[in-house]
C-alpha cells in the first residue's frame, strides 16, 4: 500500500494546513460553543421542562452534546472528502502532480484519508474539551467520545471521496451535502432519539454511519446502552472506511492515470 | 550511445479512439528530443506513457531501462515532469511547493532546501521564493514548475508544451533556461506545437499527426528532405484564392492552398515572384522566406500546425 509514501502525502496536507490552522482552530471551538449554548442550554430548557425524567435519564444538554460531537465529526469527514478531492483533481490539479512522482494512486488515496482522519481527530478533540467545559462529563470521559467520532468522520471521508472521485463537475457536491449529509446530520439520533422517527425511516437512520457513532459516543459519555452491540458498530464503521476506499481506487485511476 | 527511451509499435487507445497509433522512436542520452504536432496529435498521450502515468495499450516501451507498466514508482523517481497544466498548490509559497514535491521523492528537508536555493537561482525567482503561487505571473509559475521538476536531479526531463500560453518575453526566458539544461547534458523531451520552439531547442524531433509519426530527423534534415529551398507565401482576399487556384498550382511542382494563403515551394523565390507578377495574380501580400518546420508539417499533412 506504500505506507511511507502516504505519510509524505499526510505531511504535504499538514504543510497546507499550516497556512490556515488559526482560523480552523477558532472555528473548531466556536462551533461546539454555539451549538451547546443555543440548543443544549437554550432549547434544552424547554425540553427539560417538558420531560422531568429527562431523555434516557439525562438532561437535553447531556443527551445532545455527545451526539453533536459525532455529527460535527461526520460533517468534517464529508467536507475533507469533498473539497480536497475537487481541488486535487479538478481545480488546482495537485493530485495530478502527485501521481507523476513515486507516490502512486494507493499512496495518494491512503494519505488523503489519513489526513481527513487527522482533521476529524482535531475537530472532535476540541469539541470534547468544550463539552467537558459545559459540565457534560469529566474531561477524560468526554475525550472517550473522540474514538467513535473519528471512526464516523473517517467513514464519511471515505464515502464522500468515493462519491467525489466519480464527479465530472463540482455541481454534484452541493446536492450531496443537501440530500445526504444534512439529513444524516439531523436524523441520525444526535438531536432526538431515532425511536421518534416514523417506523419506515428508522431503518434508514440505522444504516448511517453517524447513528452507530452517536450510540457509541453516548454510551461512553453518559453511560447509555447502545442499540447495537458496540463491536458490531465498530466493525460496520471500519467496513465503511475500507469499503469506500476500495471503491475510490478505480475512478481515481481513470481520472489521474488514464 | 545509450538509449534512454525505446518505443516499438507503441499504441494508446481510449475506447475506440486511437490516440497513439503504432509509433517507433528512440531517444539517446544527452539529446533534446521533440514531438511536434497540432493539438490532438497524440503528443501528450505519448508523454504520459513515458512518464508512467498512463498505461500503454500496445507495443513495447522502455524508459531508462525500466518498464513503465511494472516499475512505475521506480521510474517516476528518476523522471522530472513539466505537465501541460502547472498544477502547483496555489495557496502555498514557491519554496513550500518545492519542499512538498521534493518530499514525494523521499529527499531530506535540508537537501531540498539546498537544491531549492540553487534552482530558484537558475530559474531567476530567488526574490520570489516566499510569494504565494497566486501572486505570480504565468511565466513565473511555469519557471516554478520547471524548478519543481528538477528538484530531485532527474535523469530525464519531460516537458509537455512548456511555453504554451506565455508571452514572447517569457517564452524566450524559458528557452534560455532549457538551453542551459541542454548544455549541462540533461536529456530533454519536449512536446510543442510551435515550430520555432522545436527548431531552437531540438537535436532531433518527430512530427506527429493523428497519432502517427509522419517524419523523424533533425530540424535541418527534415527541412532538407521534405521542404527544401525557399517558400513564397501569397495572401489573397476571401474567395479570391479559389478563382486563381489552377494558376497558382502551375507556378511550381509543390504548392499548398490554405483557406486564404497559397504556399509555393521553389528553388528561386525571386523568379517565382516575377512569374506571379507577370501572370497578373495580384495577391494582397507576397512574402519570400526560407522554408521551416511548419512547411514540413504542411507538406506532409496538407494542414498547417495551428489549424
Amino acid at each position: 500500500m506504500g505506507l511511507p509514501l502516504s505519510l509524505r502525502v499526510l505531511e504535504a496536507e499538514a504543510r497546507v494546513y499550516r497556512g490556515v490552522w488559526r482560523g480552523s482552530v477558532v472555528t473548531g471551538f466556536l462551533n461546539p460553543i454555539l451549538y451547546l449554548f443555543a440548543m443544549g442550554l437554550g432549547l434544552g430548557t424547554l425540553v427539560d421542562a417538558n420531560l422531568p425524567q429527562g431523555i434516557e435519564g439525562v438532561s437535553y444538554l447531556e443527551f445532545l452534546a455527545p451526539g453533536i460531537l459525532v455529527a460535527t465529526a461526520m460533517q468534517t469527514g464529508a467536507t475533507e472528502g469533498a473539497w480536497k478531492v475537487m481541488g486535487g483533481i479538478l481545480w488546482m490539479k495537485t493530485w495530478h502532480a502527485r501521481v507523476a512522482t513515486p507516490i502512486g494512486i494507493e499512496g495518494l488515496l491512503v494519505g488523503h484519508l489519513m489526513w481527513s482522519t487527522v482533521r476529524v481527530l482535531l475537530v472532535s478533540t476540541i469539541f470534547a474539551v468544550v463539552m467537558a467545559a459545559f459540565g457534560v462529563a469529566p474531561l477524560f470521559q468526554a475525550l472517550l467520545a473522540v474514538g467513535p467520532a473519528v471512526l464516523v468522520g473517517s467513514a464519511m471521508a471515505s464515502a464522500t471521496t468515493a462519491f467525489s472521485v466519480r464527479l465530472k463537475r463540482q455541481e454534484g457536491l452541493p446536492m450531496f451535502f443537501r440530500f445526504v449529509v444534512l439529513p444524516m446530520f439531523l436524523f441520525s439520533g444526535a438531536f432526538f432519539p431515532v425511536a421518534q422517527l416514523p417506523d419506515w425511516l428508522q431503518p434508514v437512520a440505522f444504516v448511517t454511519p453517524m447513528f452507530h457513532g452517536v450510540e457509541l459516543s453516548r454510551a461512553l459519555v453518559i453511560g447509555t446502552t447502545p442499540a447495537v452491540a458496540w463491536w458490531i458498530s465498530v466493525l460496520y464503521l471500519v467496513g465503511w472506511i475500507v469499503g469506500f476506499a476500495i471503491l475510490s481506487v478505480a475512478p481515481l485511476r481513470r481520472k489521474l492515470t488514464p | 550511445m545509450e538509449k534512454i527511451i525505446e518505443a516499438r509499435r507503441l499504441v494508446k487507445t481510449f475506447g475506440d479512439f486511437v490516440a497513439v497509433d503504432n509509433i517507433d522512436f528512440s531517444v539517446t542520452r544527452g539529446e533534446t528530443f521533440g514531438f511536434l504536432g497540432p493539438n490532438g496529435a497524440g503528443k501528450t498521450s505519448t508523454m504520459r506513457m513515458i512518464g508512467a502515468t498512463s498505461p500503454i495499450s500496445g507495443g513495447e516501451l522502455t524508459v531508462l531501462g525500466l518498464n513503465p507498466m511494472t516499475e512505475g514508482p521506480r521510474l517516476r523517481a528518476r523522471l522530472g515532469v513539466v505537465p501541460q497544466e502547472n498544477n502547483l498548490d496555489e495557496d502555498l509559497s514557491v519554496v513550500d511547493n518545492l519542499m512538498m514535491y521534493g518530499r514525494y521523492f523521499d529527499m531530506s528537508r535540508s537537501d531540498i532546501r539546498d537544491r531549492t536555493a540553487e534552482l530558484l537561482e537558475f530559474v531567476q525567482l530567488t526574490e520570489k521564493k516566499n510569494e504565494k503561487i497566486t501572486a505570480l505571473s504565468g511565466g513565473m509559475k511555469r519557471r516554478v514548475v520547471i524548478a519543481r521538476g528538477l528538484i530531485h536531479e532527474p535523469d530525464l526531463f519531460i516537458l509537455d508544451e512548456p511555453t504554451t500560453g506565455l508571452d514572447p518575453q517569457a517564452r524566450h526566458a524559458l528557452w534560455d533556461r532549457l538551453y542551459r539544461l541542454k548544455q549541462q547534458g540533461v536529456t530533454l523531451i519536449i512536446t510543442t506545437h510551435y515550430m520555432d520552439e522545436a527548431e531552437q531547442l531540438c537535436d532531433r524531433l518527430v512530427v506527429m499527426d493523428k497519432g502517427k509519426i509522419v517524419a523523424l530527423g533533425s530540424p535541418q534534415e527534415l527541412i532538407e528532405q521534405h521542404a527544401p529551398g525557399e517558400v513564397v507565401e501569397m495572401r489573397f482576399g476571401i474567395d479570391k484564392l479559389a478563382t486563381v487556384a489552377t494558376q497558382v498550382e502551375d507556378l511550381a511542382p509543390h504548392t499548398e492552398l490554405l483557406a486564404d494563403r497559397a504556399i509555393i515551394y521553389t528553388d528561386d523565390a525571386e523568379k517565382t515572384i516575377a512569374a506571379i507578377n507577370s501572370m497578373g495574380l495580384e495577391p494582397e501580400t507576397v512574402l519570400a522566406r526560407r522554408s521551416s518546420l511548419e512547411d514540413v508539417f504542411l507538406r506532409l499533412t496538407g494542414r498547417s500546425l495551428d489549424e
